[in-house]
């Protein structure tokens, strides 16, 4: 495989009483080898839950309806949706890992550091030795910049700030050697100097390895500063998809340009701040025809008719808005 | 200069708030954690004065205390030249009418068994003896200035948006029509495109109602946005205060510049040079000696070790508290 991860087609569903609503509609990503991936939204446009489904995490009752995820793993190419729960659990960590926005409840309140990192090697690595895995967590505790580690190993969640918990998650992810990390939003709960800390981090340990991330956000920041390409998530589908130059230089869709003119205006000269109108429409309430039409200015005709098809306004540069190109969703 | 006087609002002056740690079965105090050291400012009429700073540098405690939901362990508040802490209790329920406060958290703050019409008639009923009409009136005219209609009167809390939750809860702190609010975090939880509706909603209606607000906040971009004057705090005290253009492009103190220096750019050609800083913020029930930010400080030196600096005005209106200020 070229890529490191191929999702084509993805979509995902829950049940509502009867009915059967859909949340994910036809994601395609391609994420490839040691690249930074963004995937930027507004709350509830399904971020989350296509990490989620990556890792073969969804909960019930959500579930892929369709689609496939190839991911390039060391042995060999496999389809992840095709694993076995305990294929699945064999490959987490070891293969692809994940942190969450919260350290505090990710991490086990009534065992120490040293425990839960020795936990995450041993399940991995049933031969290695007590003084092998000690050894190696304390590497992993320096590589991301922990002062004092053997005093750290022997703490306790509590006992830990929000900055160093997500730097200790950070090294549990990424102690079995991944070579794909799913960070979603690992730094939302973060003050600024702690966040600048974390990304610089992150950033370092790209370099240093050979690990793809893929970074969930709201922050449109966070994105400039730390990812190569970029999708922008809309209700559930990807609205625009470029390398991030590309993506803030030459932004193509309303939605884009609308999340990217209510961050800077809050720098800008007006007093009154851009606001996109209204909010996102939840799943089983989307439309026929373009999903953003309700909140879009440059909204048409048509735009309410047929739903826009995600296609090349230059290269690599992908758009789904009839004001780039006429072609409808099939 | 008696003008002048008259021009400010609010005087905080060397407001300090500790907190007792107990431990055991006798609930013996072993420490205080150290919430507000030193915080020392003013509010002039129809100015927006923000509290920046990172989690628990005590920005909620500062102002909890102004409005003494939370009893100051030492210092004063004066409002309209009124030394709050001499007022009693019931005097002090009767300042609320002028003193208001928005939280953070709009699903935590409003009552769920309270619909729109209870929320919004019942602080005009402890404070006002209004007819019926009369207070029909004030409360449509406040649901009309936050941009929802009457036939939402009935409905309930969880009937709504985050953001329309907040409107409420601004509507029910602006409805007596106070002259000062104190806003802790009232945009935090909500995504950028209604945090704009609401930070728009905000400054209209502080202009309109002729409003001062103490706006608390841990977002730089959106403090630079709304504020006339900010105060950076850290650890307890303020570190730096001014007017906020003056301070956002010359920050003085060496904890203002990294901070300032970590947020993130939005232009990927363009990535903010960071000054990231080592380690964590100290734990306030054991502050170390000095200058509060010594231990973190690329300029430290001997005398920020063992002396704490006071703020000392280094341009008109623009204060910071560091040994080495202007030396960088
Ligand atoms: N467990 C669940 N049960 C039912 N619906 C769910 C569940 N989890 C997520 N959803 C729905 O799926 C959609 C996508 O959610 P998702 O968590 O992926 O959003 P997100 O883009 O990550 O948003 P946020 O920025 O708020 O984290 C939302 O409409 C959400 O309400
Ligand atoms: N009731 C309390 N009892 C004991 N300690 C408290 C209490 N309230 C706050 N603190 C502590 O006082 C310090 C200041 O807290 P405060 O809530 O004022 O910070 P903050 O600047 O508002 O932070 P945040 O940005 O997280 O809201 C923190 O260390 C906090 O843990
Ligand atoms: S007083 Fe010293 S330690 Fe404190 S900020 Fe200034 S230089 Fe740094
Ligand atoms: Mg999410
Ligand atoms: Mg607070």
């Amino acid at each position: 495989m070229e890529n490191l991860l191929e999702i084509r087609d993805l979509k995902i569903t829950t049940l509502r009483g009867k009915n059967t609503v859909k949340l994910l509609d036809k994601v395609d990503l391609d994420i490839k080898k040691k690249c930074s991936f963004g995937i930027v939204g507004e709350s509830g446009c399904g971020k989350s839950i296509t990490a989620n489904a990556i890792l073969g995490l969804l909960p019930y009752p959500l579930q892929v309806s369709e689609g496939s995820i190839r991911y390039d793993s060391k042995d060999g190419e496999k389809e992840l949706l095709k694993l076995s729960k305990k294929e699945m659990r064999s490959a987490r960590g070891r293969e692809i890992s994940m942190i969450f926005q919260e350290p505090m409840t990710s991490l086990d309140p009534i065992f120490n550091v040293e425990m839960q990192m020795d936990e995450a090697l041993t399940f991995h690595h049933p031969q290695m030795s007590k003084s092998e895995k000690r050894e190696r967590s304390l590497e992993m505790l320096r590589r991301v910049n922990i002062p004092r580690p053997e005093q750290t190993l022997a703490s306790y969640p509590h006992q830990l700030s929000g900055g160093q918990l997500q730097r200790i998650m950070i090294a549990i992810a990424l102690i079995n050697d991944p070579r794909l990390l799913l960070a979603d939003e690992p730094t939302t709960a973060l003050d600024v100097t702690i966040q600048a800390q974390i990304l610089k981090l992150m950033n370092d340990l790209k370099e240093q390895n050979d690990t793809s991330i893929i970074m969930i956000t709201h922050d449109l920041g966070v994105i400039a500063e730390t990812c190569e390409e970029v999708a922008v998530f809309y209700a559930g589908q990807i609205v625009e998809q470029a390398n991030v130059i590309e993506l803030f230089g030459k932004t193509a869709h309303p939605y884009t340009l609308g999340l990217l003119r209510a961050v800077t205006s809050l720098g800008g000269e007006s007093r009154k701040l851009y606001t996109i109108p209204g909010i996102v429409p939840p799943g089983g309430q989307w439309s026929q025809g373009c999903r953003f039409a309700d909140r879009c200015e440059k909204c048409m005709e048509k735009c309410r008719q047929a739903m826009p098809a995600l296609t090349e306004a230059a290269p690599g540069h992908y758009c789904r808005c009839f004001l780039h190109s006429e072609e409808v969703e099939a | 200069m008696s003008e002048k006087k008259n021009d400010i609002l609010l005087d905080v002056r060397h407001l300090q708030v500790y907190f007792p740690i107990k431990r055991g079965l006798m609930k013996r105090v072993v420490g205080h954690v150290h919430a507000v050291e030193d915080v020392s400012f003013t509010v002039k009429r129809r100015e927006v004065f923000a509290l920046v700073g990172e989690s628990g540098c005590g920005k909620s405690t500062t102002g909890s205390a102004i409005l003494r939901l939370i009893e100051p362990t030492a210092g004063q508040v004066y409002f309209e030249g009124e030394n709050l802490s001499t007022l009693s209790e019931e005097q002090m329920r009767l300042k609320r009418r002028d003193m208001q406060f928005i939280f953070q958290n709009p699903y935590a703050s409003l009552n769920p068994r309270m619909n729109v019409w209870k929320l919004l008639s019942e602080p005009l009923k402890v404070h006002f003896d209004l007819p019926p009409q009369e207070l029909r009136s004030r409360v449509e005219e406040m649901l009309h200035l936050i941009g929802m209609t009457p036939d939402q009167l009935e409905r309930y809390p969880h009937q709504f948006s985050g953001g329309q939750k907040q409107r409420i809860s601004i509507a029910r702190a602006l409805i007596t029509h106070p002259s000062f609010v104190v806003a802790d975090e009232p945009v935090s939880a909500l995504d950028v495109s209604i945090q704009a509706q609401i930070l728009n909603l905000m400054m209209e209606l502080q202009q309109e109602m002729e409003l001062s607000l103490v706006f608390i906040s841990h977002d730089l971009n959106v403090v630079r946005h709304i504020s006339n004057s900010v105060g950076v705090m850290y650890l307890g005290s303020l570190m730096e205060t001014g007017d906020t253009e003056e301070v956002y492009r010359h920050p003085a103190h060496p904890y203002t510049q990294a901070l300032l220096s970590a947020v993130p750019s939005h232009d990927p050609t363009n990535k903010s040079k960071h000054i990231v800083l080592e380690g964590d913020v100290p734990n306030p029930a054991s502050p170390p000696s000095g200058c509060p930010f010594h231990t973190r400080c690329r300029y430290c030196t001997k005398v920020c070790e063992e002396k704490k600096p006071e703020l000392q005005e280094i341009a008109p209106h623009h204060f910071a508290a560091c040994h080495h200020v202007g030396e960088m």
